[in-house]
């Protein structure tokens, strides 16, 4: 167990250095091949008006005329140990893990990124719970009642969850139940509260936002613990249980559901995963300041570095939900322990 | 009355295709400390007979009419939650496949403490202290360290013996076993029915072995009832079906026995065909496709259902031949051909 844990950490580690030198050649190394000069990477740094005398320099000074080998790390260096920025009128700390420094704003990115997770994690998580809670009861109430009204009815919302996009979803939530004006019983939106100042702010500010990620996923979720469930109460163990004179109850729940969550707990997972790097749709449509908006943002003003600063950061993401998914599976699944 | 007595228990499966007649009006009595081998290829309806006993069709689709009588109670017409409450403690079950039939996600300690806490309200040590005395009792070498595995950190054998031991956990009264040995090696079969044969002597229970090897039956049997198409086509005692077979189903599964003391080219007889449809069973006597003296009942075989007779001492037989027919194609044809060659 214990070298299987380590194991799957030095993988992880490994992933996340892979992950760099795939972003540094995505943000460095693809401009080069499309015929970017080092000036025109610098021109971004000092903007429009700089002179070339200018712009010259500062490709000097930001290293864009090095070997793209050296180049690759310094930037790996300045995730871990923070460096300076010159680029002609003044030195500019950026401390670890540096990802980089905005064109636009002139300010590092990780500091911009750490203030808008909260809103992003809070926004994942408590979409999570729900949709969590949801999609896993009516999968399993479908299962139960296989062919009934309640599973046709379901799995034909479930049929629209999954189609429908957020931007439709959050827009006819927001029609319905912010701007509406007999159901106006939300927040309309843009609005963040931290959980520290007033978790009731908190939650009423996020509950729209919440309902509508919550009923994209859950949607998936509930066809996939159905399927898992119609499988495995036909396991043969299922009948044990019962022939033990289990109550039908416990059957169900403790036999049953417990079958049939190994694969929705490595959807999870992954899907948490995910999201946390920025649930661009739905941050947009809420207009909520978590790292999806501030990527949507970046791109819109082609702030190259915070675009950069979120893949890392929603790649570090996914990184280490696999590597949680990794263990629990391992906590899950008995037989998962030897291999 | 008999401590267990089936009453012309029907199993009725509705289905797209028709209706699935799996077990078609079966009685039989049983009582303590005796032994009733129920034999018969796949689908005679032997499984759904035993499930029938222990209520597990209730809740499903199946149609079940009759009576089952356990111990002055009738099972059938009872609910539901009643019946529960005496499965796994007035009557348990061993199952075919012990790897698929335990939860491979719990160990084999916890499922038997599940077992015997269902039905005894002590704390969880008392059961965990209950379940590695069982495990050592079946035969299971350092239970107290065992009990803390998983199913498929044992072996077959072990497994089947744990298993057995969750059957056990309540001292069920009547104990079902379905094909308890077939998944085993054989060596492994003969430890499981000898500890199957000790453990039902110190419970002074009442065991149904459901089989489709006679081997099995001749090692434990008192009494063996031959199933086909869902009906009793003969019953006797151990010795009345192995010395005087009267049914030429049961002959067909004599021969199909393997032996040793048989030529090689010889040595096995199968019944030609394959078992009848449950929807769509045969006229007359559901054998008759596949029966070899079907001409000598004169059509009687193709449009007549036999009824089970008496023919003495308890030995019933579902045929359209007559009694000194059966004997002396028995004693003349049959007999010789399964001892010589």
């Amino acid at each position: 167990m214990v070298t299987y844990i380590i194991r799957r950490l030095i993988w992880g580690v490994f992933m996340l250095a892979i992950v760099s030198v795939i972003t540094f050649a995505i943000f460095f190394l693809v401009p080069r091949l499309t015929g970017a000069t080092s000036e025109s990477l610098a021109s971004r740094y000092v903007g429009r008006t700089a002179s070339a005398q200018q712009v010259k320099v500062a490709a000097e000074k930001l290293g864009f005329n090095d070997p793209l080998i050296v180049q690759y790390g310094r930037f790996a260096k300045g995730i871990v140990t923070g460096a300076d920025y010159d680029y002609g009128p003044g030195v500019e700390r950026c401390p670890a893990p540096c990802f980089g420094y905005s064109f636009l704003t002139r300010l590092p990115v990780w500091p911009d990124l750490l203030n808008r997770l909260p809103v992003t994690l809070s926004l994942a998580l408590g979409a999570a719970v729900l949709w969590l809670i949801a999609g896993v009861a009516t999968g399993v109430l479908s299962a139960l009642k296989r062919g009934s009204v309640f599973d046709r009815a379901a799995m034909g919302i479930a049929l629209a969850g999954v189609s429908l996009p957020i931007f439709f979803t959050g827009i006819v939530s927001l029609v319905l139940f912010s701007y509406g004006r007999p159901l106006a019983i939300t927040a309309p939106g843009g609005s963040f509260t931290p959980f520290f100042d007033n978790p009731a702010q908190w939650a009423y500010n996020l509950i729209l936002p919440w309902i509508t990620l919550a009923f994209l996923y859950a949607a998936g979720y509930a066809r996939l613990t159905r399927s898992g469930m119609l499988e495995t109460m036909n396991e043969d163990y299922i009948r044990t249980a019962r022939a033990k004179g289990l109550a039908e109850r416990v059957v169900v729940f403790k036999h049953g559901l417990r079958g049939a969550l190994t694969p929705i707990l490595t959807i999870f997972g992954l899907d948490l995963g995910l999201l946390m790097g920025g649930a661009v749709l739905t941050e947009s449509t809420f207009s909520l300041p978590g790292i999806g908006k501030y990527a949507i943002d970046a791109i819109t003003n082609q702030d190259l570095p915070k675009v950069m600063g979120v893949t890392l950061v929603a790649a570090f993401f996914v990184v280490v939900a696999n590597l949680v998914v990794d263990l629990l599976y391992a906590v899950v699944d008995p037989r998962v322990r030897l291999a | 009355m008999s401590f267990l007595e089936l009453k012309d228990l029907r199993v009725h499966f509705p289905t797209d295709d028709g209706l699935v007649r799996s077990v078609d009006g079966l009685s039989f009595r049983l009582e303590r400390g005796k032994t009733l081998g129920i034999v018969g290829e796949s689908g005679s309806g032997k499984s759904v007979t035993s499930l029938a006993v222990l209520g597990l069709h209730k809740g499903t689709r199946a149609k079940i009419s009759g009576e089952i009588w356990l111990d002055g109670e009738e099972l059938v017409s009872a609910s539901a939650e009643h019946v529960r409450t005496l499965r796994g403690k007035k009557m348990a079950m061993i199952f075919q496949d012990p790897l698929s039939a335990m939860h491979p996600y719990y160990s084999v300690g916890a499922q038997i403490i599940e077992a015997y806490r269902i039905h005894n309200d002590v704390s969880k040590a008392v059961a965990r202290k209950h379940a590695i005395d069982l495990l050592g009792r079946v035969g299971i070498p350092q239970p107290d360290r065992r009990v803390d595995s998983y199913p498929h950190e044992f072996s077959g054998g072990m497994r089947q013996r744990a298993m057995i031991a969750m059957a056990l956990s309540c001292d069920p009264e009547l104990l079902i076993a379905d094909e308890p040995t077939t998944a085993l090696d054989v060596t492994v079969q003969a430890q499981i029915l000898d500890l199957m044969r000790d453990l039902q002597q110190e419970f002074d229970s009442a065991l149904i072995i459901i089989t489709h090897d006679l081997g099995v039956v001749a090692e434990l049997s008192d009494d063996i009832l031959v199933m086909y198409g869902g009906k009793c086509i003969e019953y006797g005692s151990a010795e009345d079906i192995f010395e005087r077979p009267e049914h030429p189903y049961t002959w067909g599964l004599l021969g199909s026995m393997p032996r040793l003391d048989r030529e090689r080219t010889e040595r096995l007889m199968p019944i030609k065909g394959t078992p009848p449809s449950l929807i769509n069973v045969p006229t007359g006597c559901a054998f008759h496709p596949r029966c070899a003296f079907e001409p000598r009942t004169e059509g009687k075989g193709r449009t007549v259902v036999p009824e089970l007779l008496e023919t003495e001492g308890g030995h019933l037989v579902r045929c359209h031949l007559s009694l000194e027919e059966r004997r002396a194609t028995w004693e003349n044809e049959i007999k010789p051909k399964l001892e010589s060659a």
